[in-house]
Protein backbone atom coordinates (compact mmCIF):
# COMPACT_ATOMS: atom_id res chain seq x y z
CA UNK A 1 0.00 0.00 0.00
CA UNK A 2 1.24 3.19 -0.73
CA UNK A 3 1.17 6.40 1.74
CA UNK A 4 -0.55 9.52 1.20
CA UNK A 5 2.61 11.46 -0.10
CA UNK A 6 3.71 8.63 -2.89
CA UNK A 7 0.12 8.79 -4.01
CA UNK A 8 0.10 12.55 -4.52
CA UNK A 9 3.74 12.47 -6.35
CA UNK A 10 1.91 10.07 -8.65
CA UNK A 11 -0.95 12.43 -8.80
CA UNK A 12 0.84 15.73 -9.48
CA UNK A 13 2.10 14.27 -12.75
CA UNK A 14 -0.62 12.07 -13.54
CA UNK A 15 -3.45 14.26 -13.13
CA UNK A 16 -1.68 18.36 -12.25
CA UNK A 17 -5.38 19.20 -11.42
CA UNK A 18 -6.27 16.88 -8.70
CA UNK A 19 -7.36 17.46 -5.09
CA UNK A 20 -7.44 15.36 -2.23
CA UNK A 21 -9.73 16.06 0.76
CA UNK A 22 -9.63 14.29 4.17
CA UNK A 23 -12.41 12.49 5.87
CA UNK A 24 -13.73 16.27 7.32
CA UNK A 25 -13.73 17.69 3.98
CA UNK A 26 -10.37 19.75 4.39
CA UNK A 27 -8.22 19.93 1.05
CA UNK A 28 -4.91 18.22 1.99
CA UNK A 29 -3.43 18.47 -1.58
CA UNK A 30 -3.80 20.04 -4.72
CA UNK A 31 -2.09 19.65 -8.09
CA UNK A 32 0.44 21.98 -9.41
CA UNK A 33 -1.81 23.43 -12.17
CA UNK A 34 -4.76 23.90 -9.82
CA UNK A 35 -2.55 25.71 -7.34
CA UNK A 36 -1.57 28.02 -10.43
CA UNK A 37 -5.36 28.85 -11.13
CA UNK A 38 -5.34 30.39 -7.77
CA UNK A 39 -2.05 31.68 -6.54
CA UNK A 40 -2.60 33.85 -3.71
CA UNK A 41 -4.35 31.13 -2.15
CA UNK A 42 -3.77 28.22 0.47
CA UNK A 43 -5.97 25.71 -0.30
CA UNK A 44 -4.26 23.63 2.08
CA UNK A 45 -6.96 22.75 5.29
CA UNK A 46 -9.36 24.72 3.49
CA UNK A 47 -12.65 23.25 3.27
CA UNK A 48 -13.43 21.86 -0.55
CA UNK A 49 -16.79 22.98 -0.57
CA UNK A 50 -16.00 26.15 0.63
CA UNK A 51 -13.69 26.72 -2.54
CA UNK A 52 -15.63 24.78 -4.65
CA UNK A 53 -19.95 24.86 -5.49
CA UNK A 54 -20.59 21.52 -6.88
CA UNK A 55 -23.01 21.77 -10.10
CA UNK A 56 -23.30 17.92 -10.74
CA UNK A 57 -24.41 16.09 -8.65
CA UNK A 58 -26.82 18.96 -7.18
CA UNK A 59 -27.77 17.21 -4.00
CA UNK A 60 -24.61 17.28 -2.31
CA UNK A 61 -23.79 20.05 0.34
CA UNK A 62 -21.76 18.31 3.06
CA UNK A 63 -18.84 16.22 3.15
CA UNK A 64 -20.87 13.57 4.22
CA UNK A 65 -22.86 13.46 0.86
CA UNK A 66 -19.64 13.95 -1.10
CA UNK A 67 -18.03 10.61 0.62
CA UNK A 68 -21.12 8.46 -0.42
CA UNK A 69 -20.85 9.33 -3.78
CA UNK A 70 -18.11 7.08 -4.11
CA UNK A 71 -16.94 7.37 -7.86
CA UNK A 72 -18.98 9.96 -9.98
CA UNK A 73 -18.46 12.20 -12.40
CA UNK A 74 -18.58 16.08 -11.12
CA UNK A 75 -18.67 19.08 -12.37
CA UNK A 76 -18.29 22.23 -10.19
CA UNK A 77 -16.86 25.57 -10.62
CA UNK A 78 -14.48 28.45 -8.23
CA UNK A 79 -16.88 30.11 -5.50
CA UNK A 80 -14.96 32.89 -6.47
CA UNK A 81 -14.13 35.21 -9.63
CA UNK A 82 -13.32 34.05 -12.41
CA UNK A 83 -16.10 31.49 -11.85
CA UNK A 84 -13.92 28.93 -13.95
CA UNK A 85 -15.42 25.77 -14.38
CA UNK A 86 -14.24 22.53 -13.95
CA UNK A 87 -15.01 18.63 -15.06
CA UNK A 88 -13.73 15.42 -13.48
CA UNK A 89 -14.19 12.52 -11.69
CA UNK A 90 -14.29 12.46 -7.98
CA UNK A 91 -13.12 8.41 -6.57
CA UNK A 92 -13.60 8.17 -2.10
CA UNK A 93 -10.67 6.50 -0.79
CA UNK A 94 -11.24 3.48 1.40
CA UNK A 95 -12.37 3.22 4.61
CA UNK A 96 -13.88 6.90 4.26
CA UNK A 97 -10.58 8.03 4.61
CA UNK A 98 -11.46 11.06 2.48
CA UNK A 99 -11.27 11.39 -1.85
CA UNK A 100 -9.68 11.88 -4.59
CA UNK A 101 -11.26 14.69 -7.25
CA UNK A 102 -9.18 14.44 -10.43
CA UNK A 103 -10.28 17.71 -12.62
CA UNK A 104 -9.78 19.48 -15.98
CA UNK A 105 -11.01 22.10 -17.28
CA UNK A 106 -13.52 20.50 -20.18
CA UNK A 107 -15.08 23.49 -22.59
CA UNK A 108 -14.16 26.47 -20.34
CA UNK A 109 -10.10 25.61 -22.05
CA UNK A 110 -10.32 28.75 -23.86
CA UNK A 111 -11.08 31.04 -21.31
CA UNK A 112 -9.11 29.73 -18.52
CA UNK A 113 -5.68 29.44 -20.73
CA UNK A 114 -6.37 33.28 -21.10
CA UNK A 115 -7.32 33.87 -17.58
CA UNK A 116 -4.20 31.95 -16.01
CA UNK A 117 -1.66 32.36 -18.52
CA UNK A 118 -1.35 28.40 -19.11
CA UNK A 119 1.49 26.73 -20.45
CA UNK A 120 1.55 23.30 -22.64
CA UNK A 121 3.63 22.48 -19.40
CA UNK A 122 0.29 23.00 -17.55
CA UNK A 123 -1.22 20.02 -18.94
CA UNK A 124 -1.16 16.40 -18.35
CA UNK A 125 1.38 14.63 -20.83
CA UNK A 126 -2.21 12.77 -21.93
CA UNK A 127 -4.34 16.25 -21.46
CA UNK A 128 -5.98 17.21 -25.24
CA UNK A 129 -6.24 20.91 -23.93
CA UNK A 130 -3.25 21.67 -26.83
CA UNK A 131 -4.94 20.37 -28.98
CA UNK A 132 -8.04 21.35 -28.73
CA UNK A 133 -6.52 25.12 -28.84
CA UNK A 134 -4.71 24.43 -31.84
CA UNK A 135 -7.70 22.97 -33.43
CA UNK A 136 -10.08 26.03 -32.35
CA UNK A 137 -6.99 28.51 -34.00
CA UNK A 138 -6.62 26.28 -37.22
CA UNK A 139 -10.48 26.33 -37.70
CA UNK A 140 -10.96 29.91 -37.06
CA UNK A 141 -8.19 30.53 -39.42
CA UNK A 142 -9.63 28.57 -41.87
CA UNK A 143 -12.63 29.73 -41.06
CA UNK A 144 -11.90 33.18 -41.78
CA UNK A 145 -10.33 32.09 -45.42
CA UNK A 146 -13.46 30.18 -46.55
CA UNK A 147 -15.27 33.67 -45.16
CA UNK A 148 -13.43 35.83 -47.69
CA UNK A 149 -13.96 33.44 -50.19
CA UNK A 150 -17.60 33.78 -49.69
CA UNK A 151 -17.41 37.46 -49.11
CA UNK A 152 -15.86 37.60 -53.10
CA UNK A 153 -18.45 35.56 -54.11
CA UNK A 154 -21.15 37.06 -53.24
CA UNK A 155 -19.80 40.18 -54.91
CA UNK A 156 -19.32 38.50 -58.22
CA UNK A 157 -22.26 37.31 -58.06
CA UNK A 158 -24.21 40.69 -57.37
CA UNK A 159 -22.09 41.88 -60.16
CA UNK A 160 -22.99 38.96 -62.87
CA UNK A 161 -26.75 39.86 -61.76
CA UNK A 162 -26.00 43.16 -62.28
CA UNK A 163 -24.74 42.25 -65.90
CA UNK A 164 -27.90 39.88 -66.25
CA UNK A 165 -30.20 42.21 -66.15
CA UNK A 166 -28.37 44.95 -68.58
CA UNK A 167 -28.73 45.96 -72.08
CA UNK A 168 -25.24 45.34 -72.86
CA UNK A 169 -25.99 48.13 -76.46
CA UNK A 170 -27.02 50.80 -74.38
CA UNK A 171 -26.75 50.37 -70.66
CA UNK A 172 -30.56 50.38 -69.54
CA UNK A 173 -31.93 47.41 -68.27
CA UNK A 174 -33.33 44.71 -70.27
CA UNK A 175 -36.00 42.29 -70.91
CA UNK A 176 -35.26 39.96 -68.00
CA UNK A 177 -34.84 43.24 -65.62
CA UNK A 178 -38.28 44.41 -66.43
CA UNK A 179 -40.19 41.40 -65.67
CA UNK A 180 -38.77 40.97 -62.73
CA UNK A 181 -39.80 44.80 -61.74
CA UNK A 182 -43.21 44.69 -63.11
CA UNK A 183 -43.72 41.00 -61.07
CA UNK A 184 -42.72 42.88 -57.99
CA UNK A 185 -45.26 45.29 -58.78
CA UNK A 186 -48.25 42.26 -59.24
CA UNK A 187 -50.26 41.79 -56.25
CA UNK A 188 -49.23 45.55 -55.21
CA UNK A 189 -51.39 48.40 -55.06
CA UNK A 190 -49.11 50.93 -55.59
CA UNK A 191 -49.69 53.40 -59.06
CA UNK A 192 -47.47 52.86 -61.52
CA UNK A 193 -47.02 54.21 -65.21
CA UNK A 194 -45.57 52.05 -67.99
CA UNK A 195 -44.60 53.70 -71.63
CA UNK A 196 -44.05 51.66 -74.40
CA UNK A 197 -41.57 53.36 -76.56
CA UNK A 198 -40.80 52.53 -80.26
CA UNK A 199 -38.35 54.38 -82.53
CA UNK A 200 -39.29 55.60 -85.93
CA UNK A 201 -37.82 55.12 -89.02
CA UNK A 202 -35.30 53.01 -87.33
CA UNK A 203 -34.72 50.23 -89.92
CA UNK A 204 -34.30 53.14 -92.48
CA UNK A 205 -31.29 54.17 -90.73
CA UNK A 206 -29.91 50.37 -90.19
CA UNK A 207 -30.63 49.79 -93.83
CA UNK A 208 -29.03 53.60 -95.28
CA UNK A 209 -25.96 53.67 -92.88
CA UNK A 210 -25.50 50.21 -91.52
CA UNK A 211 -25.91 48.49 -87.99
CA UNK A 212 -22.97 50.71 -86.40
CA UNK A 213 -25.15 53.92 -87.24
CA UNK A 214 -28.28 52.35 -85.72
CA UNK A 215 -26.24 50.94 -83.14
CA UNK A 216 -25.63 54.78 -82.45
CA UNK A 217 -28.85 56.00 -82.40
CA UNK A 218 -30.03 53.52 -80.12
CA UNK A 219 -27.46 54.79 -77.83
CA UNK A 220 -28.11 58.35 -77.87
CA UNK A 221 -31.87 57.42 -77.43
CA UNK A 222 -31.38 55.48 -74.16
CA UNK A 223 -29.32 57.96 -73.38
CA UNK A 224 -32.10 60.54 -73.76
CA UNK A 225 -34.55 58.41 -71.62
CA UNK A 226 -32.13 58.01 -68.48
CA UNK A 227 -31.32 62.38 -68.56
CA UNK A 228 -35.41 62.65 -69.04
CA UNK A 229 -36.65 59.99 -66.74
CA UNK A 230 -35.45 59.86 -62.34
CA UNK A 231 -33.08 57.81 -60.94
CA UNK A 232 -35.75 55.71 -59.36
CA UNK A 233 -37.82 55.19 -62.44
CA UNK A 234 -36.86 52.42 -64.57
CA UNK A 235 -35.94 52.22 -68.59
CA UNK A 236 -35.61 48.80 -70.35
CA UNK A 237 -34.84 48.06 -73.81
CA UNK A 238 -36.99 45.27 -74.58
CA UNK A 239 -36.50 44.52 -78.34
CA UNK A 240 -34.69 45.91 -81.34
CA UNK A 241 -35.81 49.58 -81.12
CA UNK A 242 -38.30 48.73 -78.54
CA UNK A 243 -38.00 50.71 -74.96
CA UNK A 244 -40.30 50.59 -72.08
CA UNK A 245 -40.57 53.24 -69.16
CA UNK A 246 -41.48 52.74 -65.83
CA UNK A 247 -42.80 55.04 -63.62
CA UNK A 248 -43.53 53.92 -59.86
CA UNK A 249 -45.52 56.25 -58.31
CA UNK A 250 -48.50 58.31 -58.79
CA UNK A 251 -47.75 60.60 -61.43
CA UNK A 252 -50.11 62.75 -63.14
CA UNK A 253 -51.39 62.78 -66.75
CA UNK A 254 -49.91 66.51 -67.45
CA UNK A 255 -46.49 65.39 -66.28
CA UNK A 256 -46.19 62.20 -68.48
CA UNK A 257 -47.21 63.83 -71.94
CA UNK A 258 -44.49 66.47 -70.93
CA UNK A 259 -41.81 63.78 -70.09
CA UNK A 260 -43.34 62.09 -73.82
CA UNK A 261 -43.57 65.13 -75.63
CA UNK A 262 -39.83 65.92 -74.72
CA UNK A 263 -38.74 62.56 -75.17
CA UNK A 264 -39.97 62.39 -78.83
CA UNK A 265 -38.42 66.14 -79.51
CA UNK A 266 -34.87 64.99 -78.36
CA UNK A 267 -34.85 62.23 -79.62
CA UNK A 268 -36.12 63.35 -83.05
CA UNK A 269 -32.59 65.89 -83.58
CA UNK A 270 -30.15 64.54 -86.02
CA UNK A 271 -28.25 62.20 -84.49
CA UNK A 272 -24.43 62.28 -85.93
CA UNK A 273 -22.58 59.22 -87.51
CA UNK A 274 -19.25 59.54 -88.96
CA UNK A 275 -20.05 62.76 -90.87
CA UNK A 276 -23.96 61.38 -91.41
CA UNK A 277 -27.17 62.75 -89.61
CA UNK A 278 -29.65 59.97 -88.50
CA UNK A 279 -32.86 61.16 -88.07
CA UNK A 280 -35.06 59.37 -86.44
CA UNK A 281 -38.51 60.04 -84.30
CA UNK A 282 -40.56 58.06 -81.61
CA UNK A 283 -44.23 57.03 -81.12
CA UNK A 284 -45.08 56.36 -77.30
CA UNK A 285 -48.19 54.73 -75.81
CA UNK A 286 -49.01 55.38 -71.91
CA UNK A 287 -51.03 53.40 -69.57
CA UNK A 288 -51.54 53.90 -65.92
CA UNK A 289 -51.82 52.02 -62.80
CA UNK A 290 -54.52 53.66 -60.62
CA UNK A 291 -53.69 53.33 -56.98
CA UNK A 292 -55.70 51.92 -54.61
CA UNK A 293 -56.54 49.23 -57.46
CA UNK A 294 -54.93 45.71 -57.61
CA UNK A 295 -53.50 45.80 -61.15
CA UNK A 296 -51.84 43.03 -63.77
CA UNK A 297 -49.12 45.04 -64.67
CA UNK A 298 -48.82 42.50 -67.82
CA UNK A 299 -52.10 44.01 -68.65
CA UNK A 300 -50.98 47.18 -68.25
CA UNK A 301 -48.35 46.56 -70.19
CA UNK A 302 -50.76 44.96 -73.13
CA UNK A 303 -52.39 48.47 -72.80
CA UNK A 304 -48.94 50.85 -73.23
CA UNK A 305 -48.74 48.74 -76.50
CA UNK A 306 -52.39 49.44 -77.71
CA UNK A 307 -51.91 52.92 -76.83
CA UNK A 308 -48.55 52.95 -78.58
CA UNK A 309 -50.34 51.30 -81.74
CA UNK A 310 -52.51 54.22 -81.93
CA UNK A 311 -49.60 56.69 -81.89
CA UNK A 312 -48.63 55.03 -84.78
CA UNK A 313 -51.61 55.04 -86.79
CA UNK A 314 -52.11 58.51 -85.68
CA UNK A 315 -48.96 59.46 -87.87
CA UNK A 316 -45.71 58.86 -85.63
CA UNK A 317 -43.64 61.25 -83.51
CA UNK A 318 -46.43 61.70 -80.96
CA UNK A 319 -48.15 60.25 -78.19
CA UNK A 320 -51.06 58.38 -76.84
CA UNK A 321 -53.04 57.56 -73.19
CA UNK A 322 -54.44 53.99 -73.60
CA UNK A 323 -58.38 54.33 -73.61
CA UNK A 324 -60.70 51.56 -72.80
CA UNK A 325 -61.99 51.35 -76.09
CA UNK A 326 -58.77 50.52 -78.13
CA UNK A 327 -59.71 47.49 -76.57
CA UNK A 328 -62.81 47.22 -79.02
CA UNK A 329 -62.58 44.56 -81.66
CA UNK A 330 -62.56 47.08 -84.28
CA UNK A 331 -59.24 47.51 -83.15
CA UNK A 332 -56.86 45.38 -85.17
CA UNK A 333 -55.84 42.86 -82.74
CA UNK A 334 -52.16 42.67 -84.24
CA UNK A 335 -51.32 45.82 -81.72
CA UNK A 336 -47.43 44.26 -81.59
CA UNK A 337 -46.68 44.92 -85.64
CA UNK A 338 -43.77 46.82 -86.42
CA UNK A 339 -44.04 49.62 -88.38
CA UNK A 340 -40.37 50.57 -88.40
CA UNK B 1 -2.55 22.03 -55.68
CA UNK B 2 -4.74 23.37 -52.63
CA UNK B 3 -5.43 26.91 -53.04
CA UNK B 4 -3.64 27.31 -49.39
CA UNK B 5 -0.25 26.76 -51.29
CA UNK B 6 -1.03 28.71 -54.05
CA UNK B 7 -2.46 31.93 -52.53
CA UNK B 8 0.68 31.50 -49.80
CA UNK B 9 2.90 31.86 -52.84
CA UNK B 10 0.89 34.88 -54.02
CA UNK B 11 1.32 36.64 -50.70
CA UNK B 12 4.65 36.03 -50.69
CA UNK B 13 5.71 37.15 -54.11
CA UNK B 14 2.99 40.20 -53.32
CA UNK B 15 4.55 40.95 -49.90
CA UNK B 16 8.17 40.65 -50.94
CA UNK B 17 8.42 41.51 -54.27
CA UNK B 18 5.41 43.64 -54.31
CA UNK B 19 1.85 43.40 -56.26
CA UNK B 20 3.56 44.44 -59.94
CA UNK B 21 5.86 41.54 -59.82
CA UNK B 22 3.07 39.25 -59.16
CA UNK B 23 0.96 40.57 -62.15
CA UNK B 24 3.95 40.35 -64.17
CA UNK B 25 4.25 36.51 -63.03
CA UNK B 26 0.55 35.91 -63.33
CA UNK B 27 0.51 37.55 -67.64
CA UNK B 28 3.42 35.10 -68.07
CA UNK B 29 1.76 31.83 -66.50
CA UNK B 30 -1.60 32.90 -68.58
CA UNK B 31 -4.00 31.01 -66.36
CA UNK B 32 -6.80 33.67 -67.15
CA UNK B 33 -6.94 35.11 -63.65
CA UNK B 34 -4.59 36.86 -61.19
CA UNK B 35 -5.54 36.02 -57.80
CA UNK B 36 -5.48 32.70 -56.11
CA UNK B 37 -8.68 31.70 -53.44
CA UNK B 38 -7.09 29.88 -50.81
CA UNK B 39 -10.15 27.97 -50.24
CA UNK B 40 -10.09 26.39 -54.23
CA UNK B 41 -8.25 23.24 -55.35
CA UNK B 42 -6.36 24.06 -58.56
CA UNK B 43 -5.00 21.78 -60.95
CA UNK B 44 -0.62 21.17 -60.16
CA UNK B 45 0.08 22.34 -63.30
CA UNK B 46 -1.07 25.97 -62.52
CA UNK B 47 1.55 25.95 -59.61
CA UNK B 48 3.99 24.71 -61.69
CA UNK B 49 3.58 27.09 -64.57
CA UNK B 50 3.48 29.82 -61.86
CA UNK B 51 7.08 29.06 -59.95
CA UNK B 52 8.40 28.54 -63.66
CA UNK B 53 7.62 32.38 -64.56
CA UNK B 54 8.43 33.49 -60.94
CA UNK B 55 11.78 31.80 -61.27
CA UNK B 56 12.63 33.65 -64.91
CA UNK B 57 11.13 36.91 -63.42
CA UNK B 58 13.22 37.09 -60.28
CA UNK B 59 15.87 35.62 -62.47
CA UNK B 60 17.27 32.64 -58.80
CA UNK B 61 16.82 29.06 -58.39
CA UNK B 62 13.62 27.34 -57.61
CA UNK B 63 15.01 26.18 -54.52
CA UNK B 64 16.43 29.45 -53.06
CA UNK B 65 13.09 30.58 -53.50
CA UNK B 66 10.71 28.16 -52.36
CA UNK B 67 13.25 28.24 -48.90
CA UNK B 68 12.46 32.23 -48.64
CA UNK B 69 9.00 31.42 -49.36
CA UNK B 70 9.24 28.79 -45.73
CA UNK B 71 11.03 31.67 -44.25
CA UNK B 72 8.12 33.93 -44.82
CA UNK B 73 5.57 31.93 -43.52
CA UNK B 74 6.58 31.87 -40.27
CA UNK B 75 8.13 35.33 -40.01
CA UNK B 76 5.98 37.81 -41.92
CA UNK B 77 3.36 39.52 -39.48
CA UNK B 78 0.31 38.84 -41.85
CA UNK B 79 0.83 34.99 -41.34
CA UNK B 80 0.96 34.86 -37.23
CA UNK B 81 -1.86 32.58 -37.20
CA UNK B 82 0.26 29.87 -39.36
CA UNK B 83 3.45 30.57 -36.50
CA UNK B 84 0.97 30.09 -33.97
CA UNK B 85 -0.07 26.84 -35.52
CA UNK B 86 3.47 25.75 -35.52
CA UNK B 87 4.37 26.56 -31.84
CA UNK B 88 1.45 24.40 -31.16
CA UNK B 89 3.97 21.56 -32.04
CA UNK B 90 5.97 22.05 -28.86
CA UNK B 91 7.55 24.05 -26.18
CA UNK B 92 11.03 24.13 -27.47
CA UNK B 93 12.06 23.23 -30.57
CA UNK B 94 13.57 19.79 -30.02
CA UNK B 95 9.63 19.04 -29.60
CA UNK B 96 8.63 21.16 -32.12
CA UNK B 97 11.36 19.00 -34.37
CA UNK B 98 9.81 15.64 -33.14
CA UNK B 99 5.95 17.09 -33.68
CA UNK B 100 6.60 17.18 -37.48
CA UNK B 101 5.86 13.71 -38.19
CA UNK B 102 2.34 14.83 -37.40
CA UNK B 103 2.38 18.25 -39.23
CA UNK B 104 0.53 16.18 -42.12
CA UNK B 105 -2.06 15.24 -40.10
CA UNK B 106 -2.55 18.54 -37.79
CA UNK B 107 -2.94 20.21 -41.17
CA UNK B 108 -5.40 17.89 -42.24
CA UNK B 109 -7.30 18.16 -39.07
CA UNK B 110 -7.81 22.25 -39.68
CA UNK B 111 -8.41 21.64 -43.47
CA UNK B 112 -9.30 18.16 -44.73
CA UNK B 113 -8.23 18.58 -48.57
CA UNK B 114 -4.74 20.16 -47.60
CA UNK B 115 -2.32 17.16 -47.87
CA UNK B 116 1.03 17.76 -47.28
CA UNK B 117 4.05 15.16 -48.37
CA UNK B 118 4.75 12.73 -45.50
CA UNK B 119 7.39 14.16 -42.53
CA UNK B 120 9.80 11.49 -41.00
CA UNK B 121 12.39 13.08 -38.19
CA UNK B 122 15.50 10.41 -37.55
CA UNK B 123 17.50 11.06 -34.57
CA UNK B 124 21.00 9.62 -35.82
CA UNK B 125 23.26 11.08 -33.08
CA UNK B 126 22.50 13.33 -30.13
CA UNK B 127 21.10 16.92 -31.05
CA UNK B 128 21.12 14.83 -35.30
CA UNK B 129 18.68 14.80 -37.38
CA UNK B 130 17.46 13.91 -40.69
CA UNK B 131 14.30 14.98 -41.68
CA UNK B 132 12.95 13.58 -45.05
CA UNK B 133 10.21 14.41 -46.79
CA UNK B 134 8.19 12.17 -49.22
CA UNK B 135 8.67 12.69 -52.87
CA UNK B 136 5.18 13.26 -53.52
CA UNK B 137 5.66 17.56 -53.53
CA UNK B 138 9.17 18.40 -55.31
CA UNK B 139 10.29 21.40 -53.59
CA UNK B 140 8.79 21.11 -50.07
CA UNK B 141 11.67 20.19 -48.72
CA UNK B 142 13.42 23.74 -49.71
CA UNK B 143 10.30 24.90 -47.89
CA UNK B 144 10.25 23.16 -44.30
CA UNK B 145 14.09 24.55 -44.93
CA UNK B 146 12.91 27.98 -44.96
CA UNK B 147 10.12 26.81 -42.34
CA UNK B 148 12.63 25.17 -39.47
CA UNK B 149 15.60 27.79 -39.91
CA UNK B 150 12.97 30.52 -39.49
CA UNK B 151 11.26 28.35 -36.28
CA UNK B 152 14.78 28.09 -34.86
CA UNK B 153 14.70 31.92 -34.46
CA UNK B 154 11.30 31.96 -33.27
CA UNK B 155 12.10 29.20 -30.37
CA UNK B 156 15.69 31.16 -29.86
CA UNK B 157 17.79 27.89 -31.05
CA UNK B 158 20.48 27.33 -32.48
CA UNK B 159 20.51 24.96 -35.63
CA UNK B 160 22.75 24.17 -38.03
CA UNK B 161 20.49 22.74 -41.42
CA UNK B 162 21.69 21.53 -44.51
CA UNK B 163 19.63 20.19 -47.69
CA UNK B 164 20.73 16.75 -49.09
CA UNK B 165 18.93 14.14 -51.81
CA UNK B 166 18.60 10.99 -50.64
CA UNK B 167 19.27 7.62 -53.08
CA UNK B 168 15.43 7.49 -53.59
CA UNK B 169 14.82 11.19 -54.23
CA UNK B 170 13.34 12.06 -51.59
CA UNK B 171 14.22 15.41 -49.80
CA UNK B 172 16.18 15.16 -46.90
CA UNK B 173 17.19 18.04 -44.38
CA UNK B 174 20.12 17.03 -42.08
CA UNK B 175 19.80 19.06 -39.23
CA UNK B 176 22.57 19.84 -36.28
CA UNK B 177 20.83 21.57 -33.05
CA UNK B 178 23.79 23.12 -31.25
CA UNK B 179 21.79 24.94 -28.46
CA UNK B 180 18.15 24.91 -28.10
CA UNK B 181 18.24 28.36 -25.65
CA UNK B 182 20.63 30.30 -27.79
CA UNK B 183 18.69 33.51 -27.92
CA UNK B 184 15.73 34.34 -25.80
CA UNK B 185 13.14 34.15 -29.15
CA UNK B 186 9.58 35.22 -29.68
CA UNK B 187 7.33 34.79 -27.24
CA UNK B 188 3.77 32.26 -27.62
CA UNK B 189 1.14 33.06 -25.24
CA UNK B 190 -1.58 29.96 -25.56
CA UNK B 191 -4.35 32.09 -24.23
CA UNK B 192 -3.53 35.15 -26.57
CA UNK B 193 -5.22 34.05 -30.11
CA UNK B 194 -3.88 35.61 -33.58
CA UNK B 195 -6.72 38.48 -35.00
Amino acid sequence: MIDQAQLSGILRALCPMHVIVNATGHITCVGPTLAKLRPDQTFLGTRFLETFEMTRPRMVSCMADLLALKQARVKLRFRDAPETALKGVLISLPGGAGAVVGLSFGISILDAVRDYQLTEADFAATDLAIELLYLVEAKTAAMEASRSLNLRLQGAKIAAEEQAFTDTLTGVKNRRALDHILSRLAGRKTPFSLMHLDLDLFKAVNDTYGHAAGDQVLQTAARIMVEQTRSEDTVARIGGDEFVLLFEGDRDAAKLAGIADRLIRRIEAPICFEGQECAVSASIGIARADSGTQSDPLSILHHADLALYCAKRAGRGRHRFFTPDMLSPQTPQTPQAKFG
Amino acid sequence: MHGLINRAIQSFVCLTYGRDRWEKVMQCADLGFEEFEAMLVYDDQCSERVLRCLCRELDRDLSEILEDLGTFLVSHPDLEPLRRLLRFGGGGYLEFLHSLDDLPDRTRLAVSDLHLPKLELREFATGHFNLSCAADLPGFGHVMMGVLRAMADDYGALAFLEMQKSADQKEVIRIALLDSAFAEGRGFDLGARAE
